[in-house]
């Protein structure tokens, strides 16, 4: 262990709450589904690595700058959650809780190997040179690149929260996940609830994936690295727990980017795997607990 | 049919299946000795894996803990104390089963279940990953290499893979014999009532606890005995093929396919895994990650439409036609 001085914990810090950005995004999408329709889904990660790979590809094929890529990304993300909801989850919707979460994994397989047999395990980057670029603030460098997915990740989040506080559909996915007979009674039609949310919580991390992308690299299993941080965020803030996620994201975000800091090396994934555990045994309910909206 | 003259049928088929499996080195490859070697290792390991997780109900993704657990214990055992490695693998079990208790007594104290237990199982085996990780790069950054004895059953290394043919098959017909000792006992049936329903069988008076942790023990164990013998076959360990997610994966999907609460379930699974992954390779060798990606469909296919595995669905199908026999 390190003793970090105060200008390296400052700047930890603030990566800390950018990266705490992206992870928030990626939370929601999981514990919006995982609220809805109660499935953990062990695919997000390789949706995440098809949105950087999306964006990734209409830079390099088509010269599409990374950031208006969204507009490309979020669609095609929706719509592959609504065929993967429609087709592969809506039979298993009854089956036990195990089952489902080996569906997402035999799923998850499939897409990274799909991807690897594509397009090889080669790390790419996005070689932009206004990505290289950083703000200077004090003794902090803030990236650019980071920045940006941090706005645009909140920016995206508040938009998501207005959605589902303000609109039918968004108060129909609400209904469905606090009371799932209830919802049916009242009329909803929970088979287009469960597609949507789906595909709302597929195009949260295909954005996610869409704003890493130029200060990530991107490869088939790159995913992976963003979605175990994203698991414990939203064991940490209440599975199904919208705004838990959020400042969830923030914390874990900061926590990682601190302890790297102080532990050297693979020692910040293992404190996480650690808080992971912890919280599933003792405070299974998350730190904010279930579903407080 | 008499009791008897059942009884002389199956004593001769196992007769029979004995002898050619037992027969089949004088005829096979070294390809195709590899081959059935990896079947009985992944049945082995998938029979481990069922006693947790298709009887008592408790699904793992983790049980590279144990599997690494072992295949270190071990190694390292026999490189820096000496230790013979038949014996290393006993205490390689014996390792497993002491982390499977930890494990076990936190996840089950605390009312771990479902979907939560397998990813604490899957945490697990990563943190495990990363401290091997961390151990091993100043170490051992080529990975662990087993000093080379030549042919040797005391030191459990063998120039020719017949010999890994005949223990990888031992050690599979011996899971599957525990395996069927547990199925037919009533220890077996209380595995079945917990995974069922567990407050229903807590209700009933089983010590719910204990059993789980009984389940996790045997599992545990016998998971670890199978990385001793990974290491023996393949006398070089390295931290990703040992703690790795795919080893965790690899040991569930056989018994998932074959049908997992069943005796034959995981050697089918298996069997049916390495062929594909065999074909695949033969064909698009060039490519890696391809078998991966087909037992990904397969995976998604057997859950949508076989959901307790081949045997399961087997069993399904006969119970349907005896049954309409005796309506008829």
């Amino acid at each position: 262990m390190n003793f970090p001085g105060l200008p390296l914990l400052l700047q930890s810090i603030v990566s800390g709450i950018l990266m705490g950005g992206v992870y928030s995004l990626v939370a929601i999408g999981l514990t919006l589904i995982f609220g809805v329709m109660q499935i953990i889904n062990f695919a997000h990660g390789s949706l995440m690595m098809l949105g950087m790979f999306t964006t990734y590809w209409l830079y390099v094929l088509m010269g599409v700058d990374p950031y208006l890529s969204l507009l490309f990304s979020i669609p095609i993300c929706f719509v592959l959650g609504l065929l993967i909801e429609r087709f592969l989850i809506t039979p298993v919707l009854d089956a036990p809780a195990h089952n489902q979460l080996l569906l997402t994994l035999g799923l998850s397989l499939f897409i990274e190997n799909l991807a690897l047999f594509l397009w090889s395990p080669n790390f790419r980057t996005l070689d932009i040179p206004y990505l290289q670029t950083a703000v200077t603030v004090g003794t902090v460098m803030i990236s650019f690149p980071k920045l940006v997915a941090f706005f645009f990740a909140l920016l995206l989040t508040a938009f998501l929260y207005y959605f589902l506080k303000n609109t039918d559909l968004g108060k129909a996915i609400r209904a469905a996940s606090m009371e799932r007979e209830g919802a049916l009674t009242v009329g909803i039609n929970l088979r287009w609830v469960y597609c949507l949310a789906f595909g709302i919580g597929t195009a949260c991390v295909g954005a996610a994936g869409t704003l890493s992308a130029p200060f990530f690299y991107v490869n088939p299993s790159v995913g992976g690295i963003f979605v175990i941080t994203a698991y414990v965020v939203v064991v940490f803030g209440g599975m199904g727990n919208f705004i838990g996620a959020l400042v969830g994201g923030l914390i874990i975000g900061v926590a990682e980017s601190v302890g790297a800091a102080f532990f050297p090396g693979q020692l910040k994934k293992f404190i996480i795997y650690f808080i992971f555990i912890l919280i599933l045994l003792f405070k299974p309910e998350g730190i904010f607990g279930r579903r407080s909206e | 049919m008499s009791n008897i003259h059942q009884k002389t049928w199956n004593i001769l088929l196992i007769v029979v299946l004995g002898g050619l499996i037992l027969g089949l080195p004088l005829f096979l490859g070294k390809y195709y000795l590899h081959f059935f070697i990896m079947i009985f290792f992944f049945a082995f390991l998938g029979s481990a894996w069922n006693i947790l997780g298709g009887y008592a109900g408790q699904f793992s993704f983790g049980h590279a803990a144990f599997f690494g657990t072992g295949v270190f214990t071990s190694t390292l055992l026999q490189i820096h104390a000496g230790v013979n490695p038949w014996i290393g693998m006993l205490l390689a079990g014996i390792a497993g089963m002491g982390l499977g208790l930890f494990i076990g007594f936190l996840s089950f104290r605390y009312g771990l279940r479902g979907p939560y237990f397998a990813l604490a199982m899957l945490a697990l085996a990563e943190m495990l990953k990363l401290i091997a990780i961390e151990w091993m790069t100043s170490r051992y950054p080529l990975g662990i290499t087993i000093p080379l004895r030549g042919d040797s059953l005391l030191y459990f290394q063998f120039r020719d893979k017949v010999p890994y043919y005949y223990i990888s098959f031992l050690m599979m017909a011996g899971a599957l014999f525990l395996t069927r000792f547990i199925e037919v006992r009533k220890i077996g049936s209380y595995f079945k009532a917990i995974r069922e329903n567990e407050s229903a069988a807590e209700a009933l008076g089983i010590n719910v606890f204990r059993y789980k942790l009984i389940a996790m023990a045997i599992s545990a164990f016998l998971t670890a005995v199978g990385g001793t013998f990974y290491s023996q076959y393949y006398l070089n360990i390295e931290e990703e093929s040992a703690f790795g997610a795919g080893i965790s994966i690899e040991i569930l999907m056989g018994p998932i396919i074959g049908g997992a609460g069943t005796v034959f379930g995981p050697l089918l699974g298996a069997g049916i895994l390495e062929f594909l992954s065999e074909t695949t390779r033969n064909f698009l060798g060039g490519y890696s990650g391809v078998h991966l990606m087909i037992y990904g469909a397969v995976l998604v296919f057997v859950i949508i439409f076989l959901p307790h595995g081949i045997m399961g669905g087997l069993q399904e199908t006969f119970r349907k036609i005896t049954k309409g026999q005796t309506k008829t």
